[in-house]
């Protein structure tokens, strides 16, 4: 078992509440790095200082948040009432647990049982009319340990049997882990990790971060949606789970520098390192707004594919965090 | 003037893919040996007219809509996303041409299409004559960008093709670049990438080169066809200096000094106010603490379609105008 994976995941970290998988992280990194600060926006940036000659500034960027919840209000009888932070499929809510606020309390986001229903179940109800039951019947009682603006994340535990890793935030830990992992070796650049905050609800964190650090290059790097699937019709196919980290080509906030995606290619052939590609012009990563800032900075995202991201429960291969992992090295050590 | 026109607008260069463009328009600004050209890492061409005076930036963008590969089925048959704003209505059984000269026609799924709606690209496919997958890949790969095929058509001072929008500004700053501009002001010409998408090579010029005043030239709708909407735009009768459109407002120094200088050099103008849409001067007037930007139009019909057209006299009297401002002596005006 992959304890610090397992830490890293089970953490509650929904966007603008990042500090307690910061703090993880920094944990983590501070024996690899050489510097570390916290910017205005909340981002957590890493410094690396390489041993070449000539170094180039490269940037590797994941985001810490995650999707989750935020409580509204509470209810006379003690039911929260909940707004989702990032896009969360309503579907995939009811009946699920969740841990509420700081203190972590369990609850489930509940709706009335099929008894008290006359069909209503044909109907799916609005986030609104969910609500997250901690247990209480009362207002008062409720508000001893929750209060509205708490945030709620899934309680889903990490597990792993063989090469398959079940858990939630796989969007974008598996990014935060990447770096982590990238800074326990040295590299001839120097290195800047920046973690950064709230990209689910907009891409927030990463601009700030990429105007200060002002790279020659960056890479972000990220959990990606997985569909393998058996499809009826021969078209068009998002990522397979365990055929390698995926390229982004373009999606819709970013096409990857064409000089650079093929030197990545190259990379990855040479090296013998799996890798796929994503389907072009759909999603949108911190990417979009980095490659854009400054003068323009040549950015590349590596993506680990997971199968069913923002839900509960999510399943990747470790051969894919892997290679990711192993394409980001090979790209920073044979950039000139 | 057409010449170069047709020059650019036969080129394929839907966004991220503007290297041949850039490429022929390098090759043309470089016969005036004054001028000091670049790079940047967006793919933006920076083409400078040196000068001690202020800093003008000229922006008309290089890239165009287009499709790219996502998918080649067993059969040869290439699905695609769209890049920037297709019209789906326009471009079935439109040709189509890769960036590496393969060439195509657009097709739709017969048992789905109805004929009542508006179809999803999803529904289309691109026919390469391609008789396999691995016929189809010794072609195109996953990645692979097309645009639509140009046919330049010519109805007296009319022209009509593909992507007039918006080499027909790229065409006007070619022509300014190989005049003699007089006065010191420092002139840029920025052939912008990634306009369609998202305003994203304009973003990072304009930041690199900070400018005192930028002018994006670019297309704009009109209102003379029969029952469109209303706007007071039409073929023929100026370049149109912007008031405003779906992205910006332009501030009214620089209205009224566009304004002032096409009366004082006696060239017939527009004003437009566009209800949708914007151009690259939306991203340049909130780059950094601020810039002061407008646009000058060319009145353009069907654009976003393989029949873009335009009237040869707005273009000639656009580069007028853009030469009297960039000749201006801003010392005296304040802006």
């Amino acid at each position: 078992m992959n304890e610090f994976m397992k830490k890293l995941t089970e953490s509650a970290g929904v966007s603008g509440c990042e500090e307690e998988v910061r703090d993880i992280i920094i944990e983590e990194i501070k024996p690899y790095c050489d510097t570390l600060r916290i910017d205005k926006m909340g981002n957590l940036i890493a410094f690396k200082r390489g041993t070449g000659e000539k170094r180039k500034r490269i940037m590797l960027g994941a985001h810490m948040d995650e999707v989750g919840f935020m409580v509204k209000s509470i209810d006379d009888n003690g039911a929260l009432k909940f707004m989702t932070a990032g896009s969360i499929d309503r579907r995939v809510l009811i009946g699920k647990r969740v841990l509420v606020g700081k203190e972590k309390i369990p609850g489930a986001i509940a709706y009335k049982a099929v008894h008290n229903q006359r069909g209503e179940y044909e109907v799916l109800p609005k986030v609104e009319q969910l609500s997250i039951d901690i247990g209480f019947s009362d207002k008062k009682e409720a508000e001893k340990v929750v209060s509205a603006g708490d945030y709620a994340v899934f309680a889903t535990e990490y597990e792993e049997r063989g090469d398959i890793m079940k858990g939630k935030a796989f969007d974008d830990r598996f990014g935060c882990y990447a770096i982590i992992e990238l800074f326990k070796t040295k590299h001839k650049h120097d290195i800047y990790g920046t973690f950064f905050v709230q990209e689910e609800v907009g891409l927030r964190g990463s601009a700030p971060s990429a105007v200060s650090v002002n790279p020659d290059y960056a890479i972000v790097l990220e959990g990606t949606s997985a569909a393998d699937m058996p499809h009826e019709k021969d078209e068009a196919d998002f990522p397979k789970m365990g055929e390698g980290v995926v390229v982004t080509i373009s999606d819709r906030t970013f096409f990857a520098d064409r000089e650079f995606l093929d030197f990545v290619k190259r990379i990855g052939k040479e090296k013998k390192i799996p890798f796929q590609f994503k389907q072009p012009m759909i999603g949108g990563t911190d990417a979009g707004m980095i490659h854009v800032a400054n003068g323009g900075i040549k950015t590349m995202v590596f993506a680990v594919p997971s199968r069913y991201i923002h839900s509960p429960v999510c399943y990747a291969s470790k051969r894919d965090l892997e290679s990711m992992i192993a394409l980001a090295k090979q790209t920073i050590n044979n950039l000139k | 003037m057409k010449n170069i026109i047709r020059t650019l607008t036969e080129i394929i260069g839907p966004s991220s893919y503007e290297e041949i463009v850039a490429d022929a328009i390098e090759k043309m600004v470089s016969k005036n040996r004054k001028l000091e050209i670049k790079r940047d890492v967006m793919g933006n061409l920076i083409v400078r007219r040196k000068g001690g005076g202020k800093k003008i930036m000229y922006a008309a963008h290089m890239d165009e809509i287009g499709f790219m590969v996502k998918h080649i089925d067993k059969n040869g048959y290439l699905r695609f996303a769209v890049v920037g704003g297709i019209f789906n209505h326009n471009v079935i059984h439109n040709h189509v041409r890769f960036t590496n000269g393969v060439e195509g026609v657009i097709g739709i799924e017969e048992k789905t299409f109805n004929w009542k709606e508006i179809p999803s690209a999803e529904k289309m496919f691109i026919d390469i004559g391609a008789k396999s997958r691995s016929d189809a890949e010794k072609l195109v790969s996953i990645g692979s960008l097309a645009g639509m095929k140009a046919t330049f058509v010519e109805m007296g001072k009319r022209i009509s093709t593909k992507t007039l929008d918006d080499r027909i500004g790229c065409a006007m700053l070619v022509k300014l670049a190989l005049s003699e501009i007089k006065g010191d002001n420092d002139v840029y010409f920025v052939f912008t990438t990634q306009e369609e998408v998202g305003l994203r090579g304009a973003k990072t010029s304009s930041f690199g080169i900070s400018p005192d005043f930028a002018v994006a030239i670019d297309v704009t709708d009109t209102g003379d066809t029969p029952e469109c909407h209303v706007m007071e735009v039409s073929l023929g009768k100026g370049p149109a200096i912007k008031v405003m459109d779906g992205g910006m407002v332009v501030r009214k120094p620089v209205i009224d000094f566009m304004k002032e200088t096409a009366e004082k050099n006696g060239i017939p103008y527009q004003l437009e106010i566009l209800a949708g849409g914007t151009t690259d001067a939306m991203a340049i007037q909130t780059t950094k603490e601020g810039i002061l930007a407008g646009v000058i139009s060319v009145p353009t019909r069907y654009i976003h379609s393989q029949a873009e057209t335009c009237d040869m006299d707005d273009v000639e009297n656009g580069v007028k105008l853009l030469k009297a401002m960039a000749e201006a002596n801003f010392s005296k005006k304040v802006m």
